[in-house]
């Protein structure tokens, strides 16, 4: 804890419109977010409320049209060339004809590292998600939580700073899903990563992160933002406590404010 | 093996209904000609005798399955595969000018689809010629580019080739069109966040995943390329290869020469589309396809 870290992400009365053909559509209004190094932020809200397309903006995979965004104290877009980031989809977007390997070898032979780092890092992020010994395996031949788990390898073996995580694991069951929560917390502890999660469970949000962006629909725009409280020691059944499910309650009370669901 | 067992009894009860079919048009068509021939010899044979002539002309209006059969037989078996009457000879004629063709179509046609998914000038000028190359009726064509060819010298294997690559480039190109733009967005997403090059992506998400279709439409150019070989023997006068049987057969009213080499036609273009398609598993395999 050293107080006031860099800002890896800072975004500035951020707007994003898109035109469709029943006219525009605010996706994005006024947000201005900071996130700070070594933060675990989630961003939850309804569908529609722009937390997905929040994170292509931060990941530039779409552009801003009002407002200013930076990473890593450039622009998004110099950020991705840099490769300051990795990013998780919703789905595990594994190449099928690549062995998990192969996969997560993808972006490094993308950047043109040496065949002998390539192994190394192989080795070493799959040993982080608990994929050893699946190497030589095609992504049909792993459960979903697997595939899963193997792109946050891929996320990770090129050791960004920050990752992106769209609903990673918003299409496995909740069993795995827990498992998975839990291994991702480890991970971040031990790799001191910044993670941008998008999720719309409030368990998962209020168990991962420090920091909660509650997010509203129509125009998509930040409606609270809430800091943890918890210890940065997480077992799963602290779910149960008083103080999470405070958390969890003012997160609910959140996206009630924003009308997100009433129609 | 289950598989092959359950479609072995479909095709063969299809089969024998073809071939019982076949003989009773064999002896309707022929009966006019048997009957003819019976008055003008003062011949009045009874019903079997009737039919078992009509199945046995030498020249017959629709040869009866068995005559092709045997003439088949003798023609591929039982001459040396130099004679130019053996059929095994025609088909290699045929087959080289279709291979040929194939491979100049394949290469074409993955140019072209190139061109066209990566040049967005490209993919509005060059599509609608594409399509109309395909509408021209290729018998028409066939002549002139033999003569056209010839005139400058060219004869031989390119001329016929070149009638191959003419109908197999469409296929591929249409195929590998589809196949190149195949991934989905969030595959492309994902190259997008690694800053990849056009040509990374191009090598490592868009021609992998266009393969399955490739193999996919090579069966269909294979196929439209042992046509285009067969007509390309039509209007040269060619002396060997299956089309210069048919033409042959046809001048001389060897009606049973016709029917055994358009067997023999048919069995080339089976073999040569099974061969793509066992070649399309084995890459498939290689590539991690999932065991069907």
């Amino acid at each position: 804890m050293t107080g006031i870290s860099p800002a890896v992400v800072a975004a500035s009365k951020l707007g994003l419109t898109f035109q469709t053909n029943d006219g525009p559509v605010q996706a994005l209004s006024n947000v201005d977010l900071t996130i700070g190094k070594g933060e675990f932020v989630s961003f939850i809200g309804p569908s529609g409320c722009g937390k997905t397309t929040l994170l292509r903006v931060i990941a530039d995979l779409e552009k801003p049209t009002s407002g200013t965004i930076s990473v890593n104290g450039m622009t998004a877009e110099q950020a991705r060339e840099k490769r300051a980031y990795g990013y998780v989809f919703q789905a595990a977007a594994l190449f099928p004809w690549r062995t998990i390997e192969r996969n997560v070898a993808l972006p490094l032979e993308i950047m043109g590292l040496s065949k002998a780092e390539q192994v190394e890092r192989i080795k070493r992020t799959l040993d982080l998600v608990n994929l050893s010994g699946f190497e030589k395996k095609y992504p049909w031949q792993l459960s979903g939580g697997m595939q899963q788990r193997a792109s946050i390898a891929r996320a990770l073996a090129f050791d960004a700073d920050l990752l992106l995580m769209d609903e990673p694991f918003g299409a496995l069951d909740e069993i795995v899903r827990d498992h998975l929560n839990e291994q991702l917390l480890q991970l971040w502890a031990r790799t001191n990563k910044t993670i941008c999660f998008v999720t719309h469970s409030i368990p998962e949000a209020v168990y991962l992160s420090t920091r909660i962006v509650v997010m509203s629909p129509r125009p998509g725009r930040v409606s609270d933002i809430i800091q943890s409280t918890l210890p940065k020691e997480r077992p799963l059944d602290i779910r149960e406590t008083p103080e999470f499910l405070a958390i969890a309650a003012r997160v609910r009370d959140g996206l009630r404010a924003g009308h997100s669901y009433d129609d | 093996m289950d598989s092959f067992r359950d479609k072995l009894v479909p095709v063969t009860s299809i089969l024998a209904g073809v071939v019982v079919l076949w003989y009773v048009f064999a002896v309707i068509l022929n009966a006019p000609f048997q009957r003819d021939l019976d008055t003008r010899a003062n011949e009045t044979p009874g019903t079997v005798e009737f039919i078992g002539k009509t199945l046995a002309q030498p020249k017959p209006t629709l040869p009866a399955p068995h005559q092709v059969a045997v003439n088949f037989f003798e023609n591929t078996f039982l001459r040396p595969i130099t004679s130019s009457r053996s059929l095994v000879y025609n088909a290699w004629v045929t087959l080289s000018s279709t291979l040929l063709g194939f491979a100049f179509g394949t290469a074409l046609g993955i140019i072209i689809a190139v061109g066209i998914v990566h040049v967005a000038t490209l993919d509005r000028s060059l599509m609608p010629w594409i399509i109309a190359s395909q509408t021209i009726p290729i018998l028409a064509v066939a002549p002139m580019i033999i003569v056209v060819l010839a005139a400058i010298g060219v004869t031989g294997l390119i001329p016929k080739a070149m009638i191959s690559t003419y109908l197999s480039f469409f296929p591929v190109t249409v195929g590998m069109v589809k196949g190149l733009r195949s991934p989905e967005i969030m595959h492309l997403d994902l190259m997008h966040t690694y800053n990849a090059s056009p040509s990374q992506t191009f090598w490592k998400l868009r021609v992998p995943a266009s393969v399955p279709f490739l193999f996919t439409s090579m069966k269909v150019a294979v196929a439209a390329s042992l046509v285009g070989a067969i007509v390309g023997e039509l209007p040269t006068g060619a002396v060997a290869g299956i089309g210069a049987k048919l033409l042959a057969g046809a001048y001389y009213s060897q009606s049973i020469d016709i029917w055994s080499a358009l067997v023999a036609g048919s069995i080339v273009a089976a073999l040569l589309v099974m061969v793509v398609g066992m070649a399309g598993r084995i890459v498939d395999r290689a590539m991690g396809g999932r065991p069907a």
